[in-house]
């Protein structure tokens, strides 16, 4: 074999680098199971406005619409899937749909999730997180 | 026709993780038996080809020369393009892997005014650049899927990808510039006749296999979302050896399944210029064959017979017949 050294340091530097998730996942023990949520206190064991599947998966578009509909078209009402309608709102915890309600937390909820898949989401660059100053 | 049959072949794939997973309940096949081989071949396959390549033999430097070669001091060496020492070289393989440098030469044979003329062509160039660049990209940002806790570089990379926050989730710039350069490397073997009349079927296979893995992904970012999650822990899953497939739709394993049969494919395919690129020995030699004696290396050791030892022996038959000697 020729340039022998050239060739099998390429080839080890390349399945050292495609390898690397599993041995760094060994030998860290971060064995990556997504973290615990603590479910919002004042959730009194009701569930959230949606089934937590679809608020899993769509709870960004959720609040995408609603500002959409709040803020632009002046429409605060949200029929839910199960016919119960909800008040829309984020902050003001007297209205049926503030999320703020039941999710006074995020750093036990929202971002738990959000720093486990790397999403930065940038609500918070404008929007005051409650509990906060 | 040869379009049609790699088309097919990628709707097959997509069919099946189809049947499998939304019709069946092969969640364990699509989501832990498959990926665990298609990632064994994909190594192990690239490891025995590359050991294969190094193994034949390079008895002589064949760089293709494309500027001036090391010649008289006053003259000009074109350094990058005609290397002569292994550092020089070295600097010309990253010109290419990092820059695509002959591609940036490609040239087309054009008839103008019933005149044979050439002209430069770089849209291959472009594009190639635009879907290899898009592609490390988009490897780079899944990696959040691979590593617990992410690499900062990785939210980095993902936050400027995503900069023009667009929608929810956001969309991702090299998404599109990808999706764009596949079409355009495709539009471009369909839509012209001598490309069309050279391509085959393995050609198109590995452009339709990329536009289905970039479609399905899209799909499940922005149409018809997967709780992501669970993918992770899937992901992580397969990594530490303690596998569950995820109990998500079908559009993640087809993208898995596409991703999968890609990763099996890669060693036996024209995918593999990704080690072959290394081992160009047109391009990864110096150019120094008129200034270093090169040995063919499987020369047999001859028994040598100088003349001054053949003389030696003949010396008196060689007196007699009146020969001229060297040595009296």
């Amino acid at each position: 074999m020729y340039d022998t050294g050239k060739i099998l340091g390429g080839l080890a530097i390349f399945v050292v680098l495609i390898t690397a998730p599993a041995w760094y996942a060994l030998a860290t023990g971060h064995r990556g199971a997504p973290p615990k949520l603590e479910l919002p206190a004042g959730a009194d064991g009701k569930h959230c406005i949606e089934s937590s599947s679809f608020m899993r998966a769509e709870h960004m578009q959720l609040l995408d619409d609603w500002r959409d509909s709040a803020v632009r078209g002046l429409d605060r009402d949200y029929l839910a899937a199960d016919g119960e309608t909800y008040r829309i709102n984020l902050s003001d915890t007297r209205q049926s749909g503030a999320c703020f309600r039941c999710h006074s937390h995020p750093a036990q909820f929202c971002d738990k999730c959000h720093a486990y898949l790397g999403v930065e989401p940038y609500c918070w660059d404008c929007h005051q997180r409650p509990g906060e100053k | 026709m040869k379009a049609l049959v790699s088309l097919a072949a990628v709707l097959v794939l997509l069919l099946a993780a189809y049947v499998g997973v939304h019709l069946g309940d092969l969640r364990w096949l699509f989501g832990v038996v498959v990926p665990y081989f298609a990632a064994a071949v994909f190594l192990v396959g690239i490891v025995v080809k590359v050991i294969g390549w190094g193994r034949s033999p390079v008895p002589f430097r064949i760089p293709t020369t494309c500027g001036q070669q090391k010649s008289l001091p006053w003259i000009k060496q074109d350094k990058l393009d005609n290397p002569a020492t292994g550092w020089q070289a070295m600097g010309r393989m990253a010109l290419e892997i990092l820059a695509f440098r002959s591609l940036f030469r490609n040239r087309e044979t054009v008839l103008r005014d019933g005149q044979l003329a050439y002209r430069t062509n770089k849209w291959l160039w472009a594009a190639a650049l635009a879907f290899h660049y898009s592609m490390l990209i988009i490897v780079l940002r899944h990696l959040r899927f691979f590593f617990a806790p992410i690499p900062r570089f990785v939210d980095v990379l993902t936050n400027v990808d995503g900069f023009l926050q667009v929608g929810v989730p956001g969309i991702y710039i090299t998404s599109f510039v990808f999706l764009g350069a596949v079409t355009f490397l495709l539009a471009r073997r369909l839509g012209w006749a001598r490309m069309r009349y050279l391509s085959l079927p393995a050609d198109y296979f590995p452009l339709f296999l990329f536009l289905a893995i970039g479609c399905t992904g899209l799909w499940m970012r922005h149409i018809d979302k997967v709780d992501v999650s669970q993918v992770k822990a899937a992901v992580m899953g397969l990594l530490v050896l303690a596998p569950h497939p995820p109990a998500v739709g079908w559009i993640f394993y087809a993208h898995l399944f596409c991703v999968s049969t890609l990763l099996a494919y890669f060693p036996f395919s024209k995918l593999m210029h990704l080690g072959g690129v290394f081992l160009s020995p047109t391009r990864n030699l110096a150019n120094d064959n008129r200034a270093r004696h090169h040995v063919n290396p499987w020369n047999r050791p001859l028994p040598v017979h100088t003349y001054a030892e053949y003389e030696d022996e003949f010396r008196d038959r060689m007196r007699e017949a009146g020969l001229p000697l060297d040595k009296e």
